[in-house]
């Protein structure tokens, strides 16, 4: 059985994209070189200030902030989660990650926060943007990596970029989502009182969007952690670098160790990110 | 004066209103319209004043377009054609700019939902119109607590809307307007959403606040107890049109259409009519300085058996009966002074009848009603009452056959007629409250 298309035979997809990409990497290689050697460096400074004091130190300082974020509990816990990963000997390899994730999630929220506003406000916006966010969230992660190589080169940034376009629609499409849920009546009072476009977003409609879009940008993160293996394979390093050797030595305990480093991380950033959101809620009600 | 001036606004919603609109003006029905173009007319040539200082009410049953109308007047809603004069300037024109100054300083609007921002406690929430306006924090929010006191909300200023009951809120929605110290306040069923004793509450409060302020105030209401109670004059609406526009009392005595008078009938009589209105005038009395025989003589010609007694002023002093003038003549009394009856009641010309109700229930004698100076101005007995209310019993048997007036035959055949019973229900909610 043949597999060729009748007449015009098989529309070279693949050829496109490539020189497409070439074409990329042809005009943009300067750009993006410089912008990988920049974020390297940011990456590097972060990591390095992060594993400068004895992990006892550090430990102390995240449940500081965890307790001032989320509470007593989400602190304690923090403690106990960071403390198993130092006594495991991952303390620099979950640092990295926690770098990666941190700086990814920086990005990716910098990029969707911009784009949802732009959604939720205008309809052509949205009508536009969702096709294209369900392509990134679809598309395999694995892809991104592909091309993220030329333009990055191999290391954290090429990762990082991986992991931003992975990880950026949720935050996107709960800040268009926010920004939608804002009750028409309440825009309409503001627009009565003769409130212009700016005062209506920054006064009305973007507080009231906080709870959502916080909802986002916690998935956002979760969605950088799940990446954070996967971008391994172009050498990210971290815990994600961890598991890979592993699969590669089939190593399951060593495999199991690094994966529960990175369940505990989850953990511990998604308690954080959640009460944030919600701890804004409560205040907002007391 | 007038401080705002519509005239012949229509608006068309859908995605060809100027189609709409020159259909329209070549006399196609919006029904036509809606069913051939499939836009909606949702005001009709609409034309009416605000004056200086009253309170217009614009009634009308849900699509008739009163929050459209309402909309227009500060433009949240563009209007399709007619304009739109306040204070003299047409606002139909403005650009975005002399817009957000329109509103900012002349309009103070209040919703039907409250519409306060939830992440914002009372005082804040209060303060937005000023915000708005670029006043600084300290400044405003102490406008903000002075028109929470003057709502009766003192004490509540950091408490958050969800702490408080649906009527509080409102307060704080009719604060936020008054803050801004506009000339024109837009209440958009403003009371609507309340329970039927906080609306009535609200309802006091708004009139006390109004005869202290003066404001220019546009109402829209689909409760017509509501509009009779609060409006200086009220405009009727029905399917984007005005029906009629006149004073509650033009209005509840002379329908304009059938459609009106739909509406009258199922009014509470009770709450509206005035002891004024159904007064009889006083074409005799006593004075104090006639003798019994003389207020008997009086009492024989009126075929009356009573008979009040006032100063040559006409200030009320009593009531004289007929068997205590014959028993004061058997006597041989040469004045009144002996047999005067001083235990009569008086009312003042705005009374409800309702008051009456109770006042000529438990007495024989009929009411006095007087103007501020005590001067008698007419009377009121069961009689006259009576016969008031009965008037509600006369439109109901009114005979209903198609074809008595255009109004009445375009109305039976049109499926509002169910929106108006529904309406009748309406206000009597409103009525047991």
């Amino acid at each position: 059985m043949s597999q060729e298309f009748p007449i015009i035979g098989k529309i070279p997809l693949a050829d496109w994209i490539d020189s497409g990409l070439d074409w990329l990497t042809d005009k943009f290689a300067l750009v993006t070189r410089a912008i990988s050697r920049f974020m390297g460096d940011g990456v590097d400074v972060v990591v390095g200030a992060l594993t400068y004091p004895p992990p006892w130190v550090a430990i102390l300082g995240f449940m500081a902030l965890a307790w001032l974020l989320a509470g007593r509990r989400v602190a304690i816990g923090t403690g106990l989660g960071l403390a198993l990963l130092w006594n495991l000997q991952l303390w620099v390899a979950t640092m990295e990650t926690l770098t990666l994730v941190l700086f990814a999630t920086a990005v990716a929220v910098a990029i969707a926060m911009p784009i949802g506003i732009l959604g939720g406000l205008s309809e052509r916006a949205h009508r536009v943007m969702t096709p294209v966010l369900d392509f990134m969230q679809t598309m395999p992660a694995f892809v991104y990596l592909i091309p993220a190589v030329p333009f990055f080169g191999l290391g954290p940034v090429a990762a990082m970029f991986a992991t931003v376009i992975f990880s950026m629609p949720p935050a996107i499409r709960l800040t268009t989502l926010g920004i939608r849920q804002v009750p028409a009546e309440l825009v309409e009072a503001a627009d009565a009182f003769g409130a212009t476009r700016r005062q209506k977003l920054f006064k009305v409609q973007l507080p009231l969007a906080v709870p959502t879009i916080m909802a986002g940008i916690n998935q956002t993160i979760m969605l950088a952690l799940s990446m954070v293996v996967i971008a391994a394979m172009i050498g990210a390093g971290g815990l994600g670098g961890e598991v890979w050797r592993a699969i590669q030595r089939l190593q399951s305990g060593m495999g199991f160790e690094a994966g529960i480093a990175i369940v505990i991380l989850a953990m511990i950033l998604d308690r954080v990110t959640q009460k944030i959101g919600r701890g804004r809620k409560q205040a907002k009600k007391s | 004066m007038h401080r705002i001036r519509v005239r012949n606004l229509t608006k068309v919603f859908g995605d060809r209103p100027d189609e709409g609109l020159k259909q329209l003006r070549e006399g196609v029905s919006p029904e036509e319209i809606h069913e051939k173009l499939g836009l909606t007319v949702g005001l009709n040539d609409v034309s009416f004043d605000v004056d200086e200082g009253e309170i217009l009410v614009v009634m009308g049953l849900s699509g008739s377009g009163k929050s459209t109308l309402i909309r227009c007047v500060n433009r949240l809603i563009e209007p399709t054609a007619g304009s739109i004069e306040v204070d003299g300037e047409d606002i139909v024109g403005f650009s975005d700019e002399k817009l957000f100054e329109l509103r900012r300083r002349k309009f103070g609007m209040v919703f039907q939902n409250f519409a306060l921002l939830p992440n914002r406690s009372i005082v804040e929430n209060a303060a937005f119109g000023l915000e708005i306006q670029g006043m600084d924090k300290d400044k405003r929010e102490a406008e903000a607590r002075r028109a929470l006191e003057l709502v009766g909300l003192k004490g509540w200023e950091d408490a958050y809307p969800n702490q408080l009951s649906g009527g509080m809120q409102q307060r704080v929605g009719l604060a936020r307007a008054l803050a801004v110290d506009p000339d024109i306040l837009l209440m958009d069923e403003a009371f609507s959403a309340l329970d039927p004793l906080i609306r009535r509450d609200m309802q006091n409060e708004l009139v006390d606040l109004q005869a202290r302020m003066k404001k220019t105030i546009l109402f829209i209401t689909h409760d017509l107890d509501e509009a009779l109670k609060l409006g200086d004059r009220i405009v009727l609406m029905k399917a984007g049109g005005v029906v009629q526009i006149g004073t509650p009392e033009e209005i509840l005595s002379n329908p304009a259409s059938r459609y009106v008078q739909r509406f009258v009938e199922d009014v509470d009589k009770t709450q509206v009519l005035t002891a004024g209105a159904i007064m009889g005038k006083a074409r005799v009395v006593a004075f104090e300085s006639d003798g019994p025989r003389t207020a008997l003589h009086k009492m024989q010609e009126e075929s009356l058996y009573s008979l009040f007694v006032t100063s040559r002023d006409f200030r009320v002093k009593g009531v004289v009966w007929a068997d205590d003038c014959a028993a004061a003549i058997k006597r041989g009394d040469k004045d009144l002074t002996g047999i005067l009856d001083t235990e009569f009641s008086t009312v003042r010309e705005d009374a409800p009848i309702a008051e009456l109700i109770t006042l000529l229930a438990d007495s024989r004698i009929p009411v006095a009603v007087v103007d501020e100076n005590d001067k008698l101005l007419g009377t009121v007995v069961k009689s006259n009452v009576l016969s008031a209310l009965a008037e509600t019993q006369d439109v109901d048997v009114l005979p209903e056959h198609p074809g008595q007036d255009d109004a009445v035959a375009s109305e039976s055949a049109s499926p509002e007629e169910g929106e108006t019973a529904a309406a009748g229900e309406q206000v009597k909610g409103g009525q047991s409250s």
